[in-house]
């Protein structure tokens, strides 16, 4: 298991907190909240060890087409990167319903 | 672009959450200690293990048939629905408020949705006495309302809280379900491929499947897995009332059954089916 964070510049307030998904194997849940600052805060617990740069690289792209200040959290349990996408996509649609 | 999702409607197909909240009354699905409570495990973490933020058990308030309800759903998918500290404490917790309110003369449907291999094994003691917490709450709390189990698939309900299932007032089953004490893998694994095969998913649901199960009294009602049709047995459970009679009070019946069975000889399903045929007429 690994820890990982990462932040991001952001300036749109998330209006509402969304949790989505499951830790099951493939799969990962991800909790979404209004972040303190102006800033995007990522804490990423997964169970498969190695994989910082695919994570940074997915990270990076969904924060740079989402400006987003929200602390999120994600417990993952072994999810390939097109998962996580959905699964951040998700999060931030339940967050605006 | 975006055509409507087909409505799911296979129960087996929907997270705990979602089996909570669709087996409630419409509109009245409230979470207790929900996932931003973050109440998970603290042992998992320390053993390289991903925690979930609601320990894999869901609490949920609302009502059946207008009637106030506590749903306890066990996520199976979060570590084989393992059963530690924290989501043993929340099921036993929400039980004994359960009985406190049953006690003070408000009525109250207790639902648990199982699948669940047991205790979880990183957690060993401290699951093993939350599961105990469990049972004494539901034979305490069926003494003043029915408590209902289900059993839907696709991981089934195993060891000590298979255990649990049989100190229910009722239990619902789909023939996907499984329950049993020892999972078929752990009885292969202890006592040899020729004990048990537990790749022949035949033999296997023949003896543990819910149409099994049902058929030999050991649980109740058998439905399609299906949200309306688990949806009306849980409610028709709780319209019935409590059974006349406990199975897990029928010892010296049960005992005189094993009495009249001879172990030399090999059992199987469809035999202990015809023996006990009369058990699935009712309790």
């Amino acid at each position: 298991m690994e820890t990982l964070n990462f932040d991001y510049p952001a300036s749109q307030p998330v209006s509402r907190r969304a949790h989505v998904g499951v830790v099951g194997s493939g799969d990962l849940e991800v909790l979404l909240e209004p972040s303190p600052d102006q800033q995007a805060h990522i804490t990423v617990r997964t169970s498969a060890d190695g994989f910082g740069e695919v994570w940074e690289a997915v990270l990076d792209r969904f924060f740079a087409r989402n400006d987003l200040a929200a602390a999120v959290e994600i417990n993952d349990s072994g999810a390939t990167p097109g998962t996580v996408a959905l699964r951040l996509a998700q999060a931030v649609e339940e967050s605006q319903s | 672009m975006t055509a409507p999702a087909r409505p799911k409607t296979r129960f087996t197909e929907l997270s705990a959450r979602e089996r909570a909240a669709a087996l409630l009354d419409p509109g009245t699905f409230r979470e207790l200690i929900g996932p931003f409570e973050r109440l998970e495990s603290p042992h998992l973490e320390p053993q390289g293990v991903v925690p979930a933020c609601d320990d894999g058990v869901v609490v949920a308030r609302g009502d059946l048939d207008g009637e106030r309800a506590v749903v306890l759903a066990v996520e199976g998918l979060f570590q084989g629905g393992g059963i530690g500290e924290v989501s043993g404490a929340k099921i036993a917790g929400a039980l004994e408020l359960a009985l406190r309110d049953a006690e003070r003369g408000h009525p109250i449907r207790p639902v648990l949705l199982l699948e669940t291999g047991g205790i979880r094994l990183q957690e060993a003691n401290l699951g093993l006495l939350a599961i105990a917490e469990i049972h004494a709450a539901i034979v305490a709390l069926r003494s003043h309302a029915p408590v209902v189990g289900v059993v839907a698939g696709t991981v089934g309900c195993f060891g000590g809280m298979a255990i649990a299932v049989g100190l229910c007032s009722h239990v619902v089953m789909t023939r996907e379900g499984r329950l049993g004490l020892n999972g078929p893998q752990v009885i292969e694994q202890e006592a040899g491929v020729a004990e048990l095969d537990s790749d022949d998913r035949r033999l296997v649901w023949e003896a543990i499947g819910g149409e099994q199960r049902v058929a030999t009294g050991v649980a109740d009602t058998l439905v399609a897995d299906d949200v309306a049709a688990i949806a009306g047995a849980v409610r028709t459970a709780f319209e019935a009332g409590p059974p006349a009679e406990h199975l897990s009070t029928q010892v010296e019946r049960y005992e005189a059954r094993l009495a009249e069975m001879d172990a030399s000889e090999s059992l199987d399903g469809p035999t202990l089916r015809a023996l006990w045929r009369d058990e699935g007429e009712g309790r």
